[in-house]
């Protein structure tokens, strides 16, 4: 019940608030976007005509409430600088970005844990100490900067992969692997060795249990005692780590697209924000907020499906 | 961020004995701390470069040569040239003040929203902590990076904006670790001494609190500082921060990409300085946490 309540109350609410922030900046910000589409030289009534049009003449909220009538039912306004329906081209942008993020996602996933395992099987190893090398510089290096050296290296000195672009998954496979794999290794670098460090200190921990130790008195292999006895209780750390990166990750593609040149959300952002494209800044924030808020609730339902103990009432 | 905080949670029960005037049992095991020191000199070392750039880079950072448009790196040029001649070590040099000046700025920004706050939430708590962490979980919800891009959207591009925006995006980071050391600081005995002797809430968190609550805000603040780092590099890389021609670290990167076929080279010691630094502010801020963790729950009040 608690955790419907949630999904019912508390996601909603948290996305009324963010987006009313970022509605109410919108507003104060400098500048009268009447004025400015009224044009030059406008005559004082030709832009309060316009400001009626945009309804800027009345009380902010009754103008962030008329905006959140309109977007839960799909309808975000025209873009300023595109004159498009805003839903339709955070739409046309969105299978990019979901591709990129996905295949990051993937990626991070795969290493994280394969990583993270084989150093902790081993510690102390050069194994174990090159993952804490490549962690540490995961952490500390910009993404973007990683994009620039993978195309240095992949695409300008090998010649292997295109530098940049994007070819949808409906027109071959092939290519559309090719364009995003500089840019998921960019994106999943940080999410993976994050993974990768969680996943270590979890499985090490766990190694040394009891029923760990039973069954290698039985004489399971370190393969079989991994797979059977210790993945299942690095799951809570991965699905932490994965919850809370999930937002960095749509961060990421931000910068990630502008380099690979990646027609999605992220480089619509970054555009409309030098144009000063309103709508869709607010449009982008908002779906970007919604489609976190929901994974870090799904990723919140996903403790109990890993480990019974922490399902209902025995979280605070 | 989570585990470290958990780390906290516990709180040694120190024997402790009179205070005396030597050096606090945490600057000390802090110096015991070989990577936070050595990482504490890496940074001292970027700060009197930054502070000396203008006498110790080869030309001024706008200096064009047009001789030597492009050329990778030589004698004259130790890091070669970009696309107008001007010399890339000379541009990295003055960048180092811009980038760390804008972290500072974004640190700033967090603190003067983020700590009074925190301490407001985690001393008063009730109604003001309610509402107050709720818009904080809201903020934390969002992208940080997204977030901040509208928030330049609106302020307009340009360095410190983008910083504000910065500073604005990761105050709640703050926030929370200001009102959680707050409300373990507010159970000690020493706090209800000092109401019962009748100090004011104000005295109180200006005296005794807030001095309890520094090490661990000076472990958090230099992890944002590497944060708002990496963000200044994202939004100048973006062209929403630093203004062409005045170069940051960040900026540079974008030179470089722009130029990514001509002038290769210009793309790896930007990046590699960004990267160490963070590290450094990273190792700074383990260095202080593991410093605190054995000596935690001790008043210096």
């Amino acid at each position: 019940m608690r955790t419907l309540w949630r999904f019912v109350v508390a996601v909603p609410v948290l996305f009324v608030v963010v987006s009313f922030g970022v509605f109410g900046l919108v507003a104060l910000a400098p500048g009268d976007p009447a004025v400015e589409l009224a044009g030059q030289g406008a005559s004082e009534a030709a832009i309060a005509r316009v400001r009626e049009e945009l309804g800027l003449d009345q009380p902010l909220l009754v103008r962030y409430g008329d905006w959140l009538a309109h977007a839960v039912r799909g309808d975000l306004g025209t873009s300023i600088a595109r004159k498009q329906d805003v839903g339709e081209l955070l739409l046309s942008r969105l299978p990019a970005t979901l591709s990129l993020a996905a295949l990051a996602l993937l990626l991070a996933l795969v290493a994280g844990l394969v990583l993270g395992t084989l150093a902790a099987v081993r510690q102390g190893g050069v194994l174990d100490r090159a993952v804490s090398v490549f962690a540490a510089a995961g952490i500390a290096l910009p993404q973007f900067w990683v994009g620039l050296i993978l195309v240095v290296v992949f695409s300008l000195q090998l010649g292997w992969l295109p530098a940049t672009g994007y070819e949808p998954i409906g027109e071959g496979v092939g290519g559309w692997l090719t364009h995003l794999v500089l840019p998921a290794v960019a994106l999943a670098w940080l999410p993976a060795a994050e993974l990768a460090r969680h996943v270590r200190s979890a499985t090490a921990e766990v190694l040394d249990r009891d029923h760990v130790l039973t069954a290698r008195a039985k004489g399971l292999l370190t393969p079989q005692i991994v797979g059977r006895h210790v993945l299942r209780n690095a799951g809570i750390p991965v699905a932490t780590v994965l919850g809370t990166r999930i937002a960095q990750l749509l961060g990421g593609t931000v910068v990630v697209e502008t380099v690979f040149g990646i027609p999605g959300l992220g480089s619509l952002t970054v555009d409309s924000v030098l144009a000063r494209d309103m709508p869709v800044v607010l449009g982008a924030v908002a779906l970007a907020t919604g489609v976190v808020l929901v994974i870090n609730f799904l990723v919140d339902r996903s403790y109990g499906l890993i480990d019974p103990r922490t399902a209902e009432g025995a979280r605070a | 961020m989570s585990a470290p905080e958990k780390e906290r949670e516990h709180t040694a029960p120190a024997a402790e004995g009179a205070p005396t005037r030597e050096r606090s049992p945490v600057l000390q095991r802090f110096l015991d701390e070989r990577a936070a020191l050595v990482a504490l000199g890496f940074l001292a070392v970027l700060v009197l470069v930054a502070l000396l750039a203008p006498w110790i880079a080869p030309s001024p950072p706008q200096a064009m040569n047009l001789d030597a448009v492009s050329s990778p790196p030589s004698a004259a040029h130790w890091l070669g040239t970009d696309e107008l001649g001007r010399d890339l070590l000379s541009r990295f040099l003055y960048g180092a003040r811009t980038s760390l000046l804008a972290a500072l700025q974004a640190v700033v920004v967090a603190l003067v929203i983020g700590l009074p706050l925190g301490l407001l939430a985690g001393y008063a708590g009730g109604f003001a902590d309610t509402v107050l962490s709720r818009v904080n979980d809201a903020v934390m919800a969002a992208p940080a990076l997204v977030l901040a891009v509208a928030v330049v959207a609106v302020l307009g591009p340009g360095l410190s904006n983008a910083m504000l925006a910065i500073g604005i995006v990761f105050a709640p980071s703050l926030f929370r670790i200001v009102r959680g050391a707050t409300l373990q600081v507010r159970g000690e005995t020493y706090i209800e001494a000092s109401r019962a002797i009748g100090c004011t809430p104000s005295r109180i968190v200006t005296r005794h609190v807030l001095l309890n609550i520094v090490p661990p805000v000076i472990a958090q603040v230099t992890i944002l500082a590497g944060v708002s780092m990496l963000a200044e590099a994202s939004l100048s890389f973006l062209g929403l921060g630093v203004r062409p021609p005045e170069p940051s670290w960040g900026s540079l990167l974008r030179d470089a990409f722009d130029n990514l076929y001509t002038a290769p080279y210009l793309v790896y010691a930007p990046g590699i300085a960004i990267g160490l630094t963070v590290l450094a502010l990273s190792q700074v801020g383990d260095g202080v946490r593991s410093a605190l963790s054995a000596g935690r729950g001790r008043s210096r009040t």
